[in-house]
C-alpha cells in the first residue's frame, strides 16, 4: 500500500473539523469549521484516490533521489499565479467599493472585512508562494541537492494553500485578530507555525546535504527571511483565545506595547517578507537571466548583514507622534534613514550586475521586468525613509501616501521580480523550448508599469492634497475644511486608483494566458523582440515595372 | 594594507558561508539586537505609560462592542489616536495619552484616515444618530463613503458568552474582579435598560452610561453594543486632573 498513512491523517483531520463545526462555541467558530470540513473533504477524496495497492512482492517503483523535486516548485508557480489574480482582483474591487461605497454588500463583502482578503492575498499567498516555489528551486539548484525531507515539501505546500483559505475565509465571516497584516485568528496562527517549521526544516535541511562548499547568497537571504519571519510571527500572535473552541482571543499585549510589537512585526513583514525573501529571488534570477554573473560579491556581504541588522529597528516610524514614547519614535526614525543605504546596495548590486549586458534590455522584456522591479525597489526605498523622518510623516501619515508607497513596493518590486521569476522558470519547469510569446510577456511589462503608475501618482496626490486639506487655517485662524469635504475630494483619485490597479490586473490575466499556452507546448509564431513588428520588405517599395 | 585587511574580513566571511549552523544563528542573532533593545524596555519603564485618572475596563456591553468594531475591521478606516498638532487637537480633542488604550487588546489605534479619528468620538453625536449613520451612513453624511451596518440591528448578542470574554481578558493583564466577571450578564442587559437600577452596575464601572442604544427596547442586540463602545470612546479621563507637565516621556 501506498499513500495510506496521508489519507488517514487527512480525514481524521475531515473529521476533527466537522467535530469542531458541531460543538464550536460561537457562530462564526462554527461556520468556519464547515469550511475546513468542506476543504478537507475534498482533499480526502483525492487522498483515497491517490492511494496505491499492489499484490505480495511487488514494490512500487520509487521517485528517483538523485534528481530534483520540482513538482512542487511546479504547483508553486501555479498557486502563485492564481492567488496573484484573485489578489489583485479583490484590490480592484475594493478600490471600486472606496469610489462607490454602495458597491459594499454587507456584511460579508463591506471594506472592513476584504481589506484583509486584499492584503493577505498578495502579500502570503501571491507572495507567499511565490517565495516558497522559487527558493525550494533555487536552494537545490545552488546547493545541487535534492531537497530534503521527502515529501515534507509537499506537506509545506498543501499546509499553507489550507492556512491561505482558512485566512481567507476567516475574514469574510469577520474572524480576525484586528492586527494589520496579522489578522488570523489563533487556531490559524497555530497551522502556520507548524507548516513553517517544516519549511525551515526542509530548507535547512537542503543546506545541510548541499554539494557545493558554499552557500549561495540567494539563500542567505531566503534563509533569514525564513527564520525571522518565525520569529515575528510568533512574538506578535501571542494571545489568549476565550475558547478551545472558539474563534475569539485577546492580544497579550495592550496598548503602547502592542502597538510597538504589532508594528515591530509589521514593518519586518515588509522587511523580511517583501524584502528579504525576494531579494533572495533577486540574486538567483536575475544574474541568471542577464548571463552575468552578480556585480560585487563584497557589496552583497555587506548589504546583507547591514540589511538584516538594520531592518528590525524601523517599526516605530508607524507611530510618530503617538503615544509611544519619544525615545522609541527617534530610534525608528533614525534607524530607517540607515536602512536607505544598504537597500540601496541591493539594488546597485543588482542593477550593476547588468553592466555589459544592458542591450539585452530590447531583446528581452523578462529582464526588463526585472530591472524595473529593481528600479521600483530603489524608489520606495528612497521613499520610505523620506517618509519616516517625523516631519515629513506628520503630513504624510494616516494618508493615502502610505497606500501609494506601499503599492509602488509591493507592484513595482515583489510583483515584477516575482513576474520576471515566473516566466523564466516555466519553461525550465516543464521542458519547453521558450516562453509562447514574448512579446505578450512586452505587454504585460506595459500595462503593469502604467498601472502602478497611474495607481502611485493618484495616491501621492491624494494623500499630500488630503494632508494639507486637514490642516489647513483660515485667515480668522478656523479650520478651513470639515472632515467630510476631505472625503468628497478624494473621489476622482480613487477612480484612477481604480483604474491602475484594474490594468495591473489586465496584465497579470496577460501572464496567466501566456504561461498555460507556454505550459501545453504552444509557440506563437511571431517577430523576436527588437526586430520591426512589420519587416522592412524592399521589394514592396521598388516601382511597378 | 587595506587589501590585506580587506582580504582577511571576506575569508572570515567565508567561513560562515560554509557553516550552515553559524549562518543560521549569527543571523538569527543579528536580527534579534533590534526588538530586545527597542521593544522590550516599553514592559519595564515606568514612563511608557503616564499616570491619569478615570481608566477603567470596559463594561460587558461596551467590551462586546468593541470586539464587534475590531470584527468589522472599522480600524482599517478609522484611527484612535489624536496627535498633538493644532489642527488635530481642535478636530478631535485632546491628543491621546497610552494611559488610554491601557486595557486595550489589541490596540485600535490605526494607520489610516479614510474617515475620522474615533478617539474621543463619544457622547458627541446621539444615539440615534450613531444608529442612522450606521445603518445608512449616507442619509446623515451625504460625502461618506462607509460601508452600511443594518444587519447590527438585526444580530442578538450573546449574553451567556460574555463572561468568558471578561475571564480571556483577566488572564492577559484587564483589572476584571470576581464580581465583575458574575456579574457580567446582568450588567450586559442593565446597560441597556434605561429604567433600571443600574447603581450596582455603575460603581463597578464608574460613569457607564445605561440607555437603550439601539432604540429597541425588546431587543438586545450588536447594534446596542457597538454604540455603547462608539459612546464612551474617550470620554473616561479627566483632563482638569492631567497634567502633562508630570508627563516627562
Amino acid at each position: 500500500m501506498k499513500n495510506m498513512n496521508v489519507a488517514i491523517s487527512i480525514s481524521v483531520a475531515t473529521f476533527t473539523a466537522l467535530l469542531g463545526a458541531a460543538i464550536g462555541r460561537d457562530e462564526a467558530f462554527r461556520a468556519h469549521m464547515w469550511v475546513a470540513f468542506a476543504v478537507l473533504g475534498i482533499a480526502t477524496i483525492f487522498a483515497f484516490r491517490n492511494v496505491k495497492f499492489a499484490a505480495n512482492g511487488y514494490s512500487f517503483p520509487v521517485e528517483d533521489q538523485s534528481k530534483y523535486l520540482d513538482g512542487v516548485v511546479r504547483y508553486g508557480v501555479i498557486a502563485a499565479m492564481f492567488w496573484g489574480i484573485a489578489g489583485f482582483l479583490v484590490g480592484v474591487v475594493i478600490a471600486s467599493e472606496l469610489a462607490w461605497p454602495l458597491l459594499n454588500l454587507e456584511p460579508y463583502f463591506n471594506f472592513g472585512r476584504l481589506r484583509p482578503v486584499h492584503t493577505s492575498a498578495v502579500i502570503f499567498a501571491f507572495g507567499g508562494n511565490a517565495l516558497m516555489a522559487t527558493s525550494f528551486y533555487v536552494v537545490q539548484r545552488t546547493c545541487r541537492a535534492r531537497l530534503w525531507g521527502g515529501n515534507l515539501a509537499w506537506f509545506v505546500f498543501w499546509g499553507y494553500q489550507f492556512f491561505i483559505v482558512m485566512a481567507a475565509t476567516g475574514y469574510l465571516l469577520g474572524i480576525t485578530q484586528g492586527r494589520e497584516y496579522a489578522e488570523p485568528e489563533w487556531y490559524v496562527d497555530i497551522w502556520l507555525t507548524i507548516v513553517w517549521v517544516a519549511y525551515l526544516a526542509v530548507f535547512l535541511g537542503t543546506l545541510v546535504k548541499r554539494k557545493e562548499p558554499h552557500i549561495y547568497v540567494a539563500n542567505w537571504f531566503y534563509l533569514s527571511f525564513i527564520v525571522t519571519v518565525a520569529m515575528l510571527h510568533l512574538v506578535n500572535n501571542m494571545a489568549v483565545p476565550v475558547s478551545f473552541l472558539g474563534s475569539k482571543s485577546y492580544s497579550a499585549f495592550s496598548g503602547v506595547q502592542d502597538a510597538l510589537v504589532q508594528w515591530w512585526y509589521g514593518h519586518n513583514a515588509v522587511g523580511f517578507f517583501l524584502t528579504a525573501g525576494f531579494l533572495g529571488m533577486m540574486y538567483y534570477f536575475v544574474p541568471k537571466q542577464a548571463g552575468r554573473p552578480i556585480y560585487s560579491y563584497r557589496l552583497s556581504i555587506i548589504h546583507f548583514w547591514a540589511l538584516i541588522f538594520l531592518y528590525i529597528w524601523a517599526g516605530p516610524h508607524h507611530l510618530h507622534y503617538t503615544a509611544l514614547p519619544d525615545w522609541a519614535q527617534t530610534l525608528g526614525m533614525v534607524f530607517s534613514v540607515m536602512l536607505w543605504m544598504p537597500s540601496w546596495g541591493g539594488m546597485i548590486n543588482g542593477l550593476m550586475t547588468l553592466s555589459g549586458a544592458w542591450d539585452k534590455l530590447r531583446t528581452d522584456p523578462i529582464l526588463r521586468m526585472f530591472v524595473l522591479s529593481l528600479a521600483f525597489y530603489g524608489m520606495s526605498t528612497f521613499e520610505g525613509p523620506l517618509m519616516s523622518i517625523k516631519s515629513v510623516n506628520a503630513l504624510s501619515h494616516y494618508t493615502d501616501w502610505t497606500i501609494g508607497h506601499v503599492h509602488s513596493g509591493a507592484m513595482g518590486w515583489v510583483g515584477m521580480v516575482s513576474f520576471g521569476a515566473i516566466y523564466h522558470l516555466v519553461p525550465k519547469l516543464w521542458n519547453r523550448e521558450r516562453l509562447y510569446s514574448l512579446r505578450l510577456v512586452n505587454w504585460h511589462f506595459w500595462l503593469a508599469t502604467l498601472g502602478i503608475v497611474v495607481y502611485i501618482s493618484a495616491m501621492w496626490v491624494s494623500g499630500i492634497m488630503q494632508g494639507l486639506m486637514w490642516r489647513e487655517y483660515n485667515d480668522q485662524g478656523f479650520l478651513v475644511y470639515s472632515f467630510a469635504e476631505t472625503v468628497a475630494a478624494m473621489h476622482p483619485y480613487y477612480v484612477m486608483r481604480m483604474f491602475g490597479g484594474l490594468m495591473y490586473l489586465s496584465g497579470a490575466l496577460v501572464m496567466v494566458f501566456n504561461i498555460y499556452k507556454t505550459i501545453r507546448g504552444e509557440l506563437r509564431s511571431e517577430v523576436p523582440m527588437g526586430e520591426e513588428s512589420i519587416p522592412f520588405d524592399s521589394a514592396t517599395l521598388q516601382p511597378a515595372r | 594594507m587595506s587589501n590585506t585587511a580587506k582580504k582577511t574580513l571576506l575569508s572570515r566571511h567565508a567561513i560562515i558561508e560554509r557553516n550552515v549552523t553559524l549562518l543560521l544563528v549569527l543571523s538569527l542573532l543579528v536580527v534579534t539586537v533590534g526588538g530586545l533593545v527597542e521593544v522590550a524596555p516599553l514592559f519595564w519603564l515606568e514612563n511608557t505609560i503616564e499616570h491619569v485618572k478615570g481608566m477603567r475596563p470596559y463594561t460587558p456591553l461596551e467590551l462586546a462592542g468593541r470586539d464587534i468594531y475590531v470584527r468589522e475591521g472599522c480600524y482599517l478606516c478609522h484611527s484612535q489616536m489624536i496627535r498633538p498638532f493644532r489642527d488635530e487637537v481642535e478636530r478631535y480633542g485632546h491628543y491621546s495619552l497610552a494611559a488610554e488604550s491601557m486595557f486595550d487588546h489589541p490596540f485600535q489605534w490605526g494607520s489610516k484616515r479614510t474617515g475620522p479619528d474615533l478617539a474621543r468620538v463619544g457622547a458627541r453625536y446621539s444615539n440615534e444618530w450613531h444608529v442612522q449613520h450606521l445603518k445608512d451612513p449616507r442619509s446623515v453624511v451625504p460625502e461618506s463613503v462607509m460601508p452600511t451596518y443594518a444587519f447590527l440591528a438585526d444580530k442578538e448578542l450573546d449574553i451567556n458568552a460574555i463572561a468568558s470574554h471578561l475571564v480571556a481578558n483577566r488572564d492577559v493583564g484587564v483589572p476584571y474582579s470576581d464580581e465583575m466577571i458574575v456579574n457580567a450578564a446582568t450588567d450586559m442587559r442593565t446597560q441597556t435598560d434605561p429604567t433600571a437600577d443600574s447603581a450596582a452596575m455603575v460603581k463597578r464601572y464608574p460613569k457607564a452610561v445605561a440607555a437603550d442604544f439601539d432604540g429597541d427596547p425588546n431587543h438586545l442586540t450588536e447594534m446596542d453594543a457597538l454604540v455603547a463602545y462608539l459612546q464612551m470612546l474617550g470620554t473616561l479621563v479627566d483632563y482638569s486632573a492631567y497634567n502633562p507637565t508630570q508627563d516627562d516621556r
